[in-house]
């Protein structure tokens, strides 16, 4: 009871130095707001305004109707060039794709010949030629289908594929990226401010006046941890409800309380590991490098960028140790495919434990911390 | 006393605010040319703004300034004269850098006062014998006392003989006898040039006895000026603090509040037992043997020299440290770290008024009661005592951020009080504090003591505070040299006063610390050079001996600093190994499941294709739809084909068959690949002349086919790497950086900027230099690992690559150096430059995506990022095999950055201090 009043009271404080803080409420603010947006709106995900060029040596009805097969938003109205420039315009990287429409190609389809037709690709473009080539091909077969029928529909194969994409039928990335940008945002700032909040109180020489106190390391770190989590837990539902659902009006199927409450439990996860690294650093400086090296491969490697299963499998396996991954993982099961806590309770159970275990290893280096501090 | 009518400084109606704080209210005045001027006044008055003002170092608010005949609000005035001033700002060595050594920091200051390798060395070499520093000139300033700080800091600032030397505080928290030699070499010094002026701003009134002209000041406001004779006579007393406090208007003053202590009664039971205390921080000793005993009631006071010893036995006694050697007894007891009861019976005010700033009086006092759960009806009346007896009424409700230090002192007592402890422990209570405010807080002391029976260890180094305790311990590196009564240790000495008898104790200690006669010999030597030196030549626009005097003290500075040199070095190689590995755009290793409807040959052969795919593993089949949805929710597989039944009849019928597919769309740009990879896969199959179909393969009208340039496989590392490279030269220049301008504001060192001759713009490449170096290292290191390690080959021009390069590195550095322009922390810089890289140059640079295809803000982001014209030239040079001909637009915009982000820094960046 002791124990709990003073976790409470401590944590008042946390939240009133949090507040009066212009700058790092501006900041949390940005981060969960014009920062999510943008990543949402980048469309860098996905095929979206590439650049095309077209050599037309056969000047054929067929050949223009190729060129004009490829429309916004996919591609960019493709610009006509010379067959001598396309070495050195994509050398420039201006054009990701090139098709080469060889001279009679017209003719030669018509009778049946099966000309060739080229189509370069930039390689090292890697979302767009790996998504775009596909499409291009796809694109350029309708159209000589549909010029040889003479009809607008394509005849039916003996067999057909219909493919259809589950819980975004669309495929629309922001749907994916702001939310990706939201966890980006609770790495960063989770982390960095339970730190901050120790190693300030370090710096500041208040920790020692607290330790002369009756009040333990177990509870001046919870204290910490709630404070933290709380305001990052109100970002993060302000975010979901007023960015993400009002104004990006991304239809969420998932139970968005089932969501905040794993979010709180990342977040007591990330703010240990905070402390923890707080506990580690002798400066500001030193915590703001350690965060570099800690924080940023989480949030790269989580699966948020690139999928899991496209890493070494060794990496896969390291990065089933970091939270980070899980609560990627839990976020695109609840929010894009409606699980629930039937299937993601694994999820938490690893987030909750190794969020614990750093607590212990904070807990166990607070006082050698001081030492080194005070020294 | 020549050229009495000469002035150093004509002042007029100067005001200067900071927010809503007056520091300097019209103060107008003038300071007389070669004496010894000393300002008076207790702590945030305006001492400290006056003399910066004076050296140039802050900016000139309201009204007017003449330094040695000059106005010092033009900028060109103040470049013509400040190679003649010099200035030593408060705090110990706060312009010197604690990394470097004795001789590093002299050799840093000469350089940026122009001086040749051979008038260098001379001065140095004078310099350090005439402060007896030169046994010390290899040990790094952060491993120097109080004292030999303050001595280094006059070396630095005398290395180029200025005409004005301004010393604000020079004193404050050194040892007596270290004071004594301070103000012995000012004196040589002045013998040596009698044209210099000396400038001094001092807390301590003692001092002020000896010197030639006096400037009272209180509350931005000057109350008296002239010799201190003419003040002691002006107000009729007979000591210069006498004289302040009298000065003083309005305020009330002490009422006799000087000695008022009572003998402790009798003979009472030892609080604390302190014997061969010992702590140790490596090989350095803190505290040695410690032994001393508190009775219950006493006022016991520990006297000594910033960085004796003091605070580490306090440490120690509250339980906050652990000895290494020897036992503390509080109450009769061993303070356990974790004993929380032994912990309500003792009050600690540390050393730096440990209170939270960002809380109100009010509120930090009630939290204090609530952690030591003290009932809230008592709390009340409590606190309320408190708050009358503290005088803190008026501030209930103000910040304790912005409380006066005085009031924020007496918060702090009540605080450490709140739970009656029987024991206080106060660390150094009162330094900074303006001696009315000292006295009311000694009346306090003497009360809790004599009528509450508290037992009282306090530290100090102020003499006249040491002479209230009951009984004093006098500490010097870490030893106790003498315990006893006041009256007992000056009468073992002999002295006149405590400050004298400390004095003995202390060369009794190191007999012949610092010898006269020695001293005399190297000032004659001085006088000849002094003929022979010559000015420093007028400051040129740009001097390439600054720019490198602070390139060779930042490239010193970092490489004294192992973990920031590790990270800097080796933090791109591991980052570089993760993303080189982890960062990819193949998907593969897809699951999918198949619910097959239909079991014919002909559902089989269609599923072959897929099954035969390297992109794709085969979970258990699908049992039914239920199955399938579970399992796509679940996210355990990441495709599912459903066969549908019939499926062979129709195809052997010739009716067109229908195969359905659901991808999980949770991560759409894994789902388009997926949705790519089925279309090839089924136009495979629909051309494969073994289909057991009844109808004919239909050829192709045209074979469309796709070549992928630059890297045939299609391979996403020969892409991902040299991206990798430059996305890690883009992060951590740009993080050292931004780390390494601001932190010379927070740490006080930025003031050589401001009062030296150096320029903004040598300032900055200055800095720059050396981090350029190590990102160009990181470079050699990641080069070769892309090589060797992740075996990309380089396929077009080495020299192209190296040069867009090192450009590119001149431009992250550069970023960095702007954004440390306007933070004004540390942490704020970290977060500032880490936001706005990290997201740019993952997303918005052309790693996934060409910048020309990006939307919305994102485009503009990453057009104004310089890695998105660096990305081309490594992705160029490494994997399209280009060179110079092709990359020299990328390049060419890459150099436009350099100008830009240069101009931009120096616009924000500031020669003075506002």
């Amino acid at each position: 009871m002791r124990s709990l009043s003073n976790i409470f009271w401590l944590g008042t404080k946390e939240l009133r130095s949090f507040f009066s803080d212009w700058v790092l409420l501006g900041f949390a603010i940005y981060s969960f707001s014009l920062a999510v947006i943008s990543q949402a709106q980048s469309n860098s995900q996905e095929l979206y305004h590439a650049s095309i060029a077209v050599v037309d040596e056969d000047h054929s009805e067929l050949s223009r109707r190729i060129t004009h097969a490829f429309i916004m938003p996919l591609f960019k109205p493709p610009v006509l060039i010379a067959q001598s420039d396309i070495e050195h315009l994509m050398n420039d990287g201006q054009y990701t794709f090139v098709i080469d429409i060889p001279p009679n190609f017209q003719r030669d389809v018509l009778a049946g010949r099966q000309p060739g037709l080229q189509v370069n690709v930039d390689a090292t473009a890697m979302v767009q030629a790996g998504l775009g080539s596909g499409d291009a091909q796809q694109i350029i077969n309708t159209e000589i289908a549909q010029f040889i029928s003479r009809n607008e529909s394509t005849p039916l194969s003996p067999v057909n594929l219909a493919i259809r994409i589950a819980f975004n039928p669309n495929v629309t990335t922001a749907w994916f990226t702001s939310v990706m940008g939201i966890i980006g945002s609770i790495n960063i700032l989770a982390i960095i401010l339970a730190g901050a909040a120790l190693v300030r109180e370090l710096e500041h020489g208040t920790m020692d006046h607290l330790m002369v106190m009756p009040v333990t390391p177990f509870e001046i770190a919870m204290s910490k941890i709630w404070a933290n989590v709380s305001v990052i837990a109100v970002a993060v539902s302000l975010s979901l409800y007023l960015v993400v659902r009002m104004l990006l009006k991304i239809p969420i199927t998932g139970s968005i309380p089932l969501f905040l409450s794993g979010t709180a439990l990342y977040l007591f996860f990330a703010t240990a590991v905070g402390l923890f690294l707080g506990t580690i650093a002798r400066s500001m400086p030193q915590l703001g490098l350690l965060y570099m090296l800690v924080a940023v491969p989480m949030n790269v490697l989580s699966g948020s960028a690139t999928p899991l299963e496209s890493m070494p499998p060794w990496l896969a396996t390291v990065m089933q140790a970091s939270p980070s991954t899980h609560f990627v993982a839990f976020a695109q099961a609840i929010l894009y495919r409606g699980a629930g806590l039937d299937v993601v309770w694994p999820q938490f159970l690893a987030i909750g434990g190794i969020g614990a275990l750093f607590l212990a290893l904070s807990l166990a280096r607070f006082r050698s911390a001081l030492r080194s501090a005070s020294s | 006393m020549n050229g009495g009518d000469n002035l150093v400084a004509v002042i007029r109606n100067l005001s200067h605010r900071y927010g809503s704080v007056t520091a300097l209210d019209d103060v107008s005045t003038e300071i007389p040319a070669s004496r010894l001027v000393g300002l008076i006044g207790p702590d945030g008055v305006g001492k400290s703004s006056l003399l910066a003002i004076l050296a140039g170092a802050r900016e000139i608010q309201e009204g007017g300034v003449l330094v040695l005949d000059s106005d010092i609000s033009s900028a060109a005035a103040r470049a013509l004269i400040c190679p003649r001033i010099a200035y030593m700002p408060q705090g110990l060595g706060k312009n010197l850098y604690p990394d470097l050594s004795v001789m590093e920091n002299i050799e840093f200051f000469a350089r940026l006062f122009g001086q040749s390798r051979e008038e260098r060395e001379w001065r140095i070499r004078e310099l350090l014998k005439s402060t007896g520093l030169a046994h010390f000139a290899d040990r790094p300033a952060k491993k120097l006392s109080g004292g030999m700080r303050q001595k280094l800091g006059l070396c630095c600032s005398l290395i180029h003989d200025p005409d004005v030397l301004i010393l604000d505080e020079p004193t404050t928290g050194v040892d007596p006898l270290s004071r004594r030699q301070f103000w012995d070499l000012i004196d040589r010094l002045r013998a040596r040039r009698s044209g210099m002026s000396v400038v001094v701003a001092t807390a301590y009134m003692e001092e002020a006895e000896h010197f030639d002209w006096l400037i009272a000041m209180n509350d931005g406001n000057i109350l008296a000026v002239g010799a201190p004779s003419d003040l002691k006579q002006k107000t009729d007393t007979k000591s210069i603090e006498d004289a302040f406090v009298a000065l003083l208007p309005q305020r009330k003053r002490s009422i006799a509040a000087k000695m008022n202590c009572l003998p402790p009664i009798g003979n009472a039971p030892p609080v604390i037992v302190a014997s061969k205390l010992t702590c140790r921080f490596g090989d350095f000793t803190a505290v040695d043997r410690v032994s001393f005993t508190i009775c219950h009631g006493e006022i016991f006071g520990f006297v000594g020299s910033n960085g004796s010893g003091k605070t580490t036995t306090m440490k120690m006694l509250t339980g906050l440290l652990p000895s290494t050697e020897g036992e503390a007894l509080i109450f009769g007891e061993r303070l356990e770290a974790g004993d929380l009861e032994a912990r309500r019976r003792v009050g600690y005010m540390s050393q730096s008024f440990s209170l939270y700033s960002e809380l109100t009086v009010r509120q930090n006092l009630t939290l204090h009661a609530r952690l030591f759960h003290l009932p809230p009806k008592f709390a009340e009346e409590r606190i309320a005592e408190l708050v009358d007896k503290c005088d803190l009424a008026g501030y209930l409700d103000s910040l304790a951020s912005t409380l006066p230090l005085g009031i924020r002192q007496r918060l702090s007592l009540a605080v450490a009080i709140v739970h009656r402890p029987d024991l206080l422990i106060l660390d150094e209570p009162t330094s900074g504090v303006d001696p009315l405010a000292r006295d009311q807080f000694w009346e306090l002391l003497i009360d809790l003591s004599r009528n509450q029976g508290m037992t009282i260890f306090v530290s100090t180094h102020f003499m006249n505070e040491a002479s209230r305790c009951d009984r004093l311990a006098l500490m010097h590196e870490g030893r106790v040299l003498a315990t006893d009564t006041p009256a007992e240790l000056i009468k073992a000495k002999a002295a006149k006063n405590l400050e004298d008898a400390f004095i003995s104790f202390l060369e009794q200690e190191k007999p012949g610390a610092v010898s006269p006669a020695i001293l005399n010999q190297t000032q004659v030597a001085g006088l000849e050079h002094d003929q022979a030196a010559c000015r420093p030549a007028q400051a040129a626009f740009f001097s390439f001996q600054r720019m490198f005097a602070y390139a060779i003290r930042e490239g010193l500075e970092l490489m004294r600093d192992p973990i920031r040199l590790m990270f800097a070095l080796f933090g791109t190689t591991l980052l570089m190994v993760v993303f080189g590995l982890g960062i990819s755009t193949d998907v593969n290793n897809l699951t999918f499941a198949v619910l097959d409807r239909d079991q014919t040959p002909e559902s089989r052969a269609y599923l072959e294709e897929l099954r035969g795919s390297t992109y794709f593993v085969e979970k258990p089949s699908l049992k039914d739809y239920a199955d399938l949805e579970r399992r796509l929710k679940d996210g355990s597989i990441d495709v599912s084909i459903e066969v549908p039944p019939n499926f062979g009849i129709d195809i052997k019928r010739g009716r067109p068959a229908w195969v359905s597919a659901w991808i999980d769309g949770a991560m759409p740009f894994r789902a388009e690949t997926i949705r790519g990879y089925l279309q090839g896969m089924h136009q495979l199959y629909l051309a494969d002349p073994v289909i057991k179909t009844t109808q004919p393969a239909v050829a192709l009208p045209a074979e469309i086919e796709i070549r992928f340039k630059y890297n045939q496989d299609f391979d996403s590392i020969y892409a991902m790497v040299p991206s990798t490279i430059a996305m890690m030269l883009a992060l951590f220049p740009a993080i050292l950086m931004a780390l390494a301008v601001v932190r010379e504001r927070e740490l006080g060192s930025i003031t050589n900027l401001y009062v030296t001759p150096v320029t903004r713009l040598e300032f900055l490449f200055g800095k720059q230099l050396p981090y350029v170096v190590v990102a160009l290292s990181n470079f050699v290191i990641l080069f070769v690992m892309a090589v060797v390690l992740f075996q990309v080959p380089l396929k077009g021009s080495f020299l192209a690559l190296l040069a867009g390069t090192i450009i590119f590195v001149f431009t992250t550095t550069g970023y960095g150096m702007l954004i440390s322009s306007f933070c004004s922390t540390q942490i704020a810089a970290l977060f500032g430059t880490a936001i706005l890289t990290i997201l740019p140059a993952q997303q918005f640079s052309g790693m996934m995506t060409p910048v020309s295809s990006l939307s919305g803000t994102a485009q503009i982001i990453g057009r104004c990022f310089p890695m998105s014209y660096f990305r081309p030239i490594a992705v160029g040079t490494f994997t399209k095999g280009l060179g110079f001909q092709d990359l020299w637009t990328s390049i060419a915009m890459l150099i436009a950055f350099i100008p830009i982000l240069t101009l931009a820094s120096l616009l924000l960046l500031r020669k003075q201090e506002k």
